[in-house]
This record gives structure tokens, sequence and C-alpha cells, in this order.
């Protein structure tokens, strides 16, 4: 099958300190003078952006392309776009490309939202006929129509983007690159992107696809190829590669948090905590934690006495530092008779952590009779929940926009008249 | 990129994008501008008077035997086009900066663009010229014919210059300082105040190697019947462009390859 894009043993390197700042002509001769005559050598500081990256990507296909920031995926788009050249290797791509690195390209404050469109259409590669031909369905789709002929200083912000987008929406090209423009704007506007994407996915398009957004590269994209350090990680299957991305990234989570060597903690020290585990169900290892998961929190403790009648207890805080929700196992009226000497652990399962998708802190303490204080540590794992569609049963993800907590729950309608909206 | 058929094959297929930056330049100034239309008209007209007050009256300079008003204007209005947009040009790069980071075409396009949207102004102010030789009962002979010639030439002298200096400020800054000071100087080596027969014989090839003077020199030949073309003078400044353009876009091709990385 013939290839869309192909990238062969890419490489870009970008020249860092003294070399980059000649942006005075006169600092540039007298550098040129001196190495002509004295024989200087430049000592260069090279960033090796991008390092033997090869892959080929088929028509039709729709690739997402991901990784930290900084790994190189905006760089390797413009190397893509022929924005930037590569130091070595070559890009090929056949077909109409269409990049889209930002909305609104080229949008100038003093032309009307009619003549940006045209304008606009024409950077990004479309012929003035093409946007006579879409202008109608271009206006419909911002929703822009009554100020299509005032000047775009006096739109809102909201209408710049649906009209930028408007436009690039209704580009006909055979490769999309797209970096992350649903980084920006509200609900709707970032639904109205993905449901672009997704027309221009069925309607045969090669499409590539950088995000941050993993549920949104996991529907749209079957394949996906992991960007870490200016060269290829992993290359294939969607879910396969988000996963072991996502691993590394909850690895900094600390599922694993050793607390032993933490000395800002207070308490008589005669038991403490040592380290705290993120579980699932079966006690294994989660890397990832989800809204609505079961979680168990094993904590593990060494005492360097018998401790009699001791209490576990354990905080999580939203990451402003609000108390969400305190538990204990004073709280759930159980009184351990006495902790011996040694090491231990003990779990706290969660059946259901309705907890909206952001980071969280974990207190934990152990407090014992007459209130004293074994050991407290605050603020000592953090917990990144991410985002599921599956809490309330739709295919909506969550996200903090809507709250810190949600409630198992359902909607009676009585009467009224329903369906699923998608 | 190599310049081949391929890149004029590109530069063909993006034809439009290049009147579209052109047609927007020219509808910016005007929206921006109160005067817009009349500022045209009014900068070589007013420049005009100060010259015929302080080198006609005060300085005595001859300007031949052209009245030294039509002298003057038709001097000065390819000069302001081309003082006025090589600036503009030279800025061209660094002002289109989110142009050149976000999309890709060729690069050569915004320089070119900017020449030819001061060819508008240019247009305007020249129609005026018709005023005076209207007023002075001049009727132009056969020379007329080479204006079209001219103009191109001009934008082709402004381009090409442009187009070397737009890439020099992409990368060195301090470019954009130095560049109006000697558009300043180079009012004083071309023949807007004087007629070439100001200079001395001996000089006179020196002051033809600035491409000015030959596109100058000839519009004014080719308004007023009685004055002739200086062919060699005519001569020196088509080769001086042909060198600019050639050596102007070796340069630039050579900066766009890393263009998006230093800007």
């Amino acid at each position: 099958m013939a290839y869309a894009v192909l990238v062969d043993n890419v490489s870009k390197q970008f020249r860092l300190g003294k070399a980059e700042q000649y942006g005075m002509l006169r600092e540039a001769l007298i550098s040129g003078a001196k190495r002509l005559f004295l024989g200087k050598t430049r000592k260069e500081d090279i960033l090796l952006a991008l390092s033997n990256i090869s892959f080929e990507i088929k028509v039709g296909e729709v690739v997402g392309l991901i990784g930290r920031n900084g790994a190189g995926k905006s760089t390797l788009l413009k190397v893509l776009s022929r924005i930037s050249s590569p130091t070595s290797g070559r890009v090929i791509v056949n077909g109409r490309v269409a990049s889209l690195l930002e909305v609104g390209t080229g949008f100038h404050e003093e032309l009307t939202g009619r003549e940006n469109v045209y304008l606009n259409g024409s950077i990004l590669g479309m012929a003035k006929k093409e946007v006579e031909a879409k202008f109608d369905a271009i206006v419909d789709f911002a929703g822009v129509e009554r100020f299509i002929d005032t000047p775009i200083k006096r739109y809102s912000t909201g209408m710049r983007l649906r009209l930028g987008f408007a436009v690039a929406a209704h580009l006909d090209p055979e490769v999309l690159l797209v970096d992350e423009v649903l980084a920006v704007g509200d609900a709707g506007f970032q639904k109205k992107c993905l449901n672009t994407m997704e027309d221009l996915r069925s309607g045969g398009r090669t499409v590539i696809f950088v995000s941050h957004n993993m549920a949104a590269v996991e529907n749209l994209c079957t394949r996906c190829i992991w960007i870490d350090g200016g060269r290829v990680r992993e290359d294939g299957d969607s879910r396969t590669v988000i996963q072991s991305y996502m691993a590394t990234f909850a690895d900094l989570q600390q599922a694993t948090s050793d607390l032993s060597a933490i000395t800002a903690r207070h308490g008589s020290g005669e038991a403490r905590y040592t380290s705290i585990e993120l579980l699932n169900k079966e006690r294994l290892s989660q890397p990832v934690t989800r809204s609505g998961d079961r979680l168990v929190v094993r904590l593990h403790y060494d005492a360097n006495k018998a401790i009699p009648h001791p209490d576990f207890m354990l905080r999580f805080h939203s990451e402003m530092g609000t108390l969400i929700t305190e538990t204990g196992t004073w709280h759930h009226g159980i009184d351990i008779l006495e902790v011996p000497q040694g090491k231990g652990y003990v779990d706290l399962e969660i059946d259901n952590l309705t907890l909206m998708p952001a980071s969280y802190y974990i207190s934990v303490m152990i407090g014992g009779v007459g209130g004293i204080v074994y050991d407290h540590v605050e603020h000592c794992v953090k917990l990144q929940i991410e985002g599921s569609s599956d809490i309330y049963r739709s295919s909506r993800v969550t996200d903090s926009r809507y709250g810190i907590v949600y409630f198992p729950q359902r909607w009676h309608l009585g009467q009224l008249r329903h369906s699923a909206l998608d | 990129m190599g310049l081949n058929a391929s890149w004029a094959g590109e530069l063909w297929r993006y034809r439009e994008l290049f009147y579209f930056l052109a047609w927007r330049d020219v509808k910016v100034r005007y929206k921006q501008t109160a005067l817009g239309v009349v500022w045209a008209v009014l900068q070589p007209l007013l420049t005009m008077v100060v010259f015929m007050v302080l080198f006609g009256k005060i300085a005595q300079i001859s300007t031949g035997e052209t009245p030294p008003a039509l002298f003057y204007y038709v001097g000065l209005v390819p000069w302001i086009y081309f003082s006025g947009t090589i600036g503009m040009c030279a800025n061209s790069l660094v002002s289109n900066v989110n142009l050149i980071t976000k999309v890709y075409f060729p690069r050569v396009i915004i320089p070119a663009s900017v020449a030819l949207s001061g060819i508008v102004d240019f247009l305007i102010a020249a129609v005026f010229i018709g005023g005076f030789m209207i007023y002075y009962g001049i009727v132009p002979n056969g020379q007329l014919f080479l204006l079209p010639f001219l103009i191109v030439l001009l934008f082709a002298l402004t381009y090409g210059l442009g187009m070397f200096l737009a890439a020099l400020t992409a990368q060195f800054r301090d470019v954009k300082y130095a560049t109006p000071f000697f558009v300043q100087l180079g009012m004083f080596v071309s023949p807007i105040i004087y007629p070439p027969s100001f200079i001395s014989e001996k000089y006179r090839f020196w002051l033809g190697l600035n491409p000015l003077t030959g596109i100058i020199d000839s519009f004014r030949a080719a308004i007023i019947p009685s004055q002739p073309v200086e062919w060699n003078l005519l001569a020196l400044s088509i080769v001086v462009t042909a060198v600019i353009v050639v050596v102007g876009t070796m340069y630039f091709n050579k900066v766009e390859r890393t263009l998006a990385d230093v800007i």
C-alpha cells in the first residue's frame, strides 16, 4: 500500500549558547574576524532535538504522536510541515499537506471576518475559488454570520477561535498535521474539534495528531508513536503504547512511595510509616488510577516497640491543600488491640474512588491512646487520578472542571422523551 | 532548496498567496490612515516644495531645461517607492514571524508581496504626474513606452535588495537600524535633487553604479520628450539590478533553510 508520509533517519540539531546569540551583525563580524585571525574554535553546545527518527505512515492512517513536553513532537511536526528542515535524513510526504499548528494563523485585527477567512484560507493553502465555494459553510460552522463583516478586533476570543478553526476544518488535504489545537478553547469548541477530526478520519484522510489528551488520542488514533528524548521509543497499537507511556508517567507519581527517608515528619517515632503502595483489587501494583477505580492503599509501617491501641489514619487533600476526606481505623470503629514490634502493613480498600481527575496529596498518621501521635507525614504521596468515561456510564470523559468529587447517581426523567446523545 | 524548475513551479503554485499578502498590506495600511490615498500624493508633493525652495532658490542647483517642480516630482515618485518599501521589505520576515513558524510556503513570497504592495501608492502618485504634464503643456513622445519597463525594473531592484536585507535582518536584528541610515544617504547619491550632468564626467560612472541613477533619470526622460534617454546609464542600471536580484535570491535561499529556527 502506498505511503503517505515517509520519515527516513531524520535528525535535527540546534546550536545553543554563543552560536545562537548572533543577533547582532557586528558580533557576528567580530567573531568571524577572531576566528580568522586567532584561529579560535567555537565551542558549540548542540541540542539534538531529533535523533534518527524513522517511520512510515500509510494512506488513511490516523496516527497519534505522544510524548512528554520537550520530547521533540512539535519539532517533528515542524519538520514534517517543511517549516523546519532536518539536519540530516529526509522526509517525503505524498499529497497536499495542511498543518494545523495554530488556529487563526495570519489573522489581522483590522480586517473583517470575511477578509480574514480568505486570507487565512490562502495561507493554509486553499485556492481563492475553494474558499469562495466553502465560504458559507465556514461561516456557518463558526457561527459568526452576523459579524462576518466586522473587523475581528471586535471579536471575542471564542469567536476568533471558532472562525480560525472553521477555516482549518474545511481544508481538504490528503495529509493533516494537528498540534494540540484542542488544548485551547471551551468545552464546546473542543468537542467541535474532536468531531472534525472524526470526520477526517472516516473520510480516509491521513492524520498525524499531537496531543496530551490521552482519551482523545485513544479514541481517534489506531496507531501511536511515542517520542522520547528525540527518538522513537515505541510505535504500535494505540492502547499498548499509551499504556506504556502512562506507566512511566505514573512512576513519577510514585505508585510506590518510600517514606522511610523522609525527615519532615512529626511524632514520637516509636512507630513509623516506611512506605505506601497503591494497588488494585488483586493487590497488584496499579500504575494508573482512574476516577471510579477500586483502590487499595497499602501502608507499610515499622514499630520499634509494641504499640497498644493504635490508630491508622489517612487524609486526601486537593492540590490546593483542601482536606477532601479523612479516614482511619478509628472512624470505622475498629479497635486494634496491639501492634507488635517489627514491620507490618495495613490495607485501606476503597470500593469506588469518586474523585474527579486531578492531582491529590495523601497525608498519613499513626495515633494512639490519649491523643499521642507516633508518626505524621503530610502530603507525602501524590496521587494522579486520570479521567474515565465510565463514571456515569456515558462516553463523556470527566475532568476537574466538573468539581472534585462525584456521586454514584442516575437521572429519572418521568415522561420526558430522550435518547442518548452519542 | 535549489534554484531549479521545481522551485519555480512552487512559486507559481503559491502565486495566489503572493497577491493575498500584498492585498492584505495595502488594505491594512489604508484602513489605518485617515489620509490614506491622499498621503500617497502628498508625500512627493511636499518634498518637492521643500526641494524647490531649498535647492532651487537657495542653493541654486540647476535642474537643466526641465521646470524644477516637474523635475523633482518625477524623481521623487520612484524614490519614495524605493526608500519606503525597502525598509518594509527588510523587516518583512521579522514582522511575519507568526506565519513563518506556523505554516509552510516559499518564504520569498513575503518580501515580494511587500514590494508589490508599495506599487499601489506608487501608481497613485504617478498618475498625478499627468496633472503636471497638462499644466506645463508637455506632450510625451515614444520615450513614454519605456515607462512600463522602468516600473518592472524598479520593482525588481526593490525586490532584489529587499530580499537580501530581509534575510539579513531576520538573522541580525541590528541591520534594521542601519538600513534607514543607508537609505537616507542613498538619496544624495541618486539624481533626485540634481541631474546626472551636475556630476562631472570623471565620477559619472560611479554615480551610474547606483542602479537608481539610470532608473530615475530614465523616468524623467520617459515623461519629458526634450530630455534624451541616457542609454549607458540605463544599461548600467539593468546590469546592477540583475546582479542584485541574483545575489539576493541566492542568499535568501541559503538562509531560508534555517529561517524558522533562527528568527
